[in-house]
């Protein structure tokens, strides 16, 4: 008696064991199908990667070429220069397209911000197709752009060490070389600095997130994020360009103001 | 004889002040002068911007204590603001400008505005002045022996002469030389470079093409906790940048780039300013302050502005753990020229 009913004990810890393994490990394969990226292998996504293509050819293969390998800028043949899309990722098409700056209106110094010309449906479709040209940076997941318990406070270290030379200490912006600028970033949603961090759109360098963690974009877009609804106790914020723009106000509005007291004082009385 | 300007006016004077008074054109009152009711507007008016300032003034205490620090108020034009800062810098401001606009009214409209003559005096004095004090200097030129004792002359010059030295020699009590810090930085062979304010060291794929960073010794935290201020970083804040090998025309040394990438010093040597307005494409780093600008492609060369100097470069490498190092301190002082610093 006793033996048997050791092994039945026995039994009935090898078929708990074994049906935890088949659990965990069914599991873990159910898991693993799920986790990674989708690839691009569902109708919807060979669908949307066609309509993109379709979008390319029509809107941006006179510059970037037909395959998106670059078009070399030269007067003779009609080059339009644009540079290659190979592999500069989805981050990079989605930043230039939602902002407008993609497609260029007119080659100038700097693709100025501007109402884009695309849908956000279009705008997916075209990433997703200069996305199969070659590995390049892929979009923020909304894990990455969750601001909730971002330190603003470290944020705002990492912007006044890395940003504020070129986007000013209020993010207004300022001027580079040669007619081009680093923009405001006012008007940048949070999507839109991550993805110009990890491109490093025109003279933008590229900030990596080996350089600057998630959790650190995390913090500096919540920065940056406050520095938006900043608001401005004394009044007129003179597009917080600091002392030359305050001190022009001072002296235009303050001397037209003292010339004019200057006139009334001597003017002749009747 | 009047050799003082400020008595009374002779027959002559007299005459030029009647002729200057003859020729002025004629007086023309004005409507407060012939009409007392305008008169008396005009000092109900000034009353009114003098009692309007008290009021202010008052206005201004009970806008001090009201108004709650943080209160907002929208206001056209200039948006959402602070409801205290508005109301105090209207009442203050008022106070002040409507004492001084009755006054102005005041002595406009009210105060006698004759017009009158008065003559202008040449500034010199009298030749006789002047000739009597040429007279007194020489007189006692001559009384002293100035020019006919040269010993006494000299030594007395001497004297003077020494005598601020003192001055000079007190300045070396203002404080310790700087000896040769102005040339050391926290960088020594083997410093660790980490990110700048995280303190995350770096690996040469850490950084992407095109990449910028802001990096500083691993151990300035520390000194910088120790010492309680910050010249240890204004020394040694570095830039990480990395573009392709190929696109690099010349470095400060031998293969002082780590596979392309390379560190400079991120204080401008024009006056110091933190700089690190890259631009990607084209390597060139800029300073916000004055504009110079350098080409790190091309050993951190000075190719505008008013910097004279080029970009002190770091030499880095790898540690055995694979993080980025610097083979060894800046070769050159770091930042603005000053006087000792010589033509290294």
């Amino acid at each position: 008696m006793k033996k048997r009913s050791r092994r039945r004990s026995m039994a009935a810890g090898i078929l708990m064991g074994s049906s935890l393994l088949l659990v965990g490990s069914g599991y873990a394969v159910v898991s693993a199908e799920t986790t990674p990226a989708p690839e691009p292998t569902s109708a919807d996504s060979v669908e949307q990667i066609q309509l993109g293509r379709q979008l390319f050819l029509e809107g941006c293969s006179s510059c970037h070429g037909l395959e998106g390998q670059g078009i070399a800028s030269d007067n003779a043949t009609g080059g339009n220069g644009g540079p290659t899309l190979i592999g500069v990722g989805e981050a990079a098409v989605d930043f230039q397209v939602s902002t407008g700056r993609m497609p260029l209106a007119v080659p100038e110094a700097q693709a100025p911000r501007k109402e884009p010309l695309y849908s956000q449906a279009e705008i997916a479709a075209l990433a997703a197709y200069v996305a199969t040209l070659g590995p390049g940076p892929a979009n923020p997941t909304e894990e990455q752009l969750n601001l909730d318990n971002a330190n603003i406070a470290e944020g705002g270290e990492i912007f006044r060490t890395n940003c504020t030379q070129c986007h000013n200490f209020a993010g207004s912006g300022g001027a580079l070389t040669d007619g081009q600028y680093a923009p405001s970033l006012m008007n940048a949603t949070p999507k839109q600095m991550w993805q110009a961090m990890v491109t490093g759109p025109q003279q933008m360098p590229v900030f990596s997130n080996e350089t600057i963690t998630d959790e650190d974009k995390k913090n500096l877009i919540a920065y940056v994020q406050a520095l938006k609804v900043e608001p401005n106790p004394g009044g007129l914020d003179l597009g917080r360009l600091g002392p030359v723009a305050e001190g022009l106000f001072a002296w235009t509005a303050g001397l037209i103001a003292l010339i004019g007291v200057a006139v009334w004082i001597g003017a002749k009385v009747r | 004889m009047s050799t003082h300007d400020n008595l009374p006016a002779t027959t002559d004077e007299s005459a030029a002040i009647a002729q200057a008074t003859a020729a002025l054109p004629a007086h023309r009152p004005r409507r407060t002068d012939v009409d007392p009711k305008a008169a008396r507007r005009a000092e109900r008016q000034v009353a009114l911007m003098f009692l309007g300032s008290a009021v202010m003034t008052i206005l201004f205490v009970v806008a001090f204590v009201a108004i709650p620090v943080d209160q907002t108020v929208y206001i056209w034009g200039f948006g959402t603001i602070s409801a205290s800062n508005i109301a105090l810098g209207v009442t203050f401001g008022l106070a002040i400008l409507l004492i001084g606009a009755g006054a102005i009214h005041w002595s406009k409209k009210l105060m006698n505005e004759k017009e009158i003559v008065q003559l202008r005096h040449p500034l010199a004095s009298t030749e006789k002045d002047r000739e009597s004090a040429v007279a007194a200097f020489d007189d006692f030129s001559a009384d002293s022996g100035f020019a006919q004792r040269p010993i006494v002359r000299r030594s007395l010059l001497t004297a003077m002469a020494l005598f601020p030295i003192p001055l000079i020699v007190l300045l070396r009590d203002l404080g310790p030389l700087p000896g040769t810090i102005m040339r050391e930085t926290l960088w020594k062979p083997g410093s660790r470079i980490v990110i700048d304010p995280t303190g995350r060291p770096v690996r040469p794929s850490d950084l992407a093409m095109g990449g910028l960073i802001s990096a500083m010794p691993a151990d300035l935290p520390a000194v910088q906790e120790e010492t309680g201020n910050l010249n240890a970083r204004a020394k040694a804040a570095i830039i990480l940048v990395r573009m392709e090998p190929q696109e690099i025309i010349a470095q400060q040394g031998d293969n002082w780039d780590y596979g392309g990438i390379l560190a400079f010093s991120k204080i401008c040597t024009h006056v110091g300013c933190p700089i690190a307005l890259y631009e990607q494409r084209t390597h060139h780093l800029l300073c916000p302050c004055h504009q110079s600008t350098f080409d790190l492609a091309d050993a951190g060369n000075v190719v505008f502005g008013p910097a004279a100097r080029r970009l002190p470069q770091l030499p880095i490498t790898i540690d055995p753990e694979g993080y980025l190092v610097a083979v060894d301190g800046f070769a050159e002082p770091v930042g603005p020229s000053y006087w000792e610093r010589g033509d290294s």
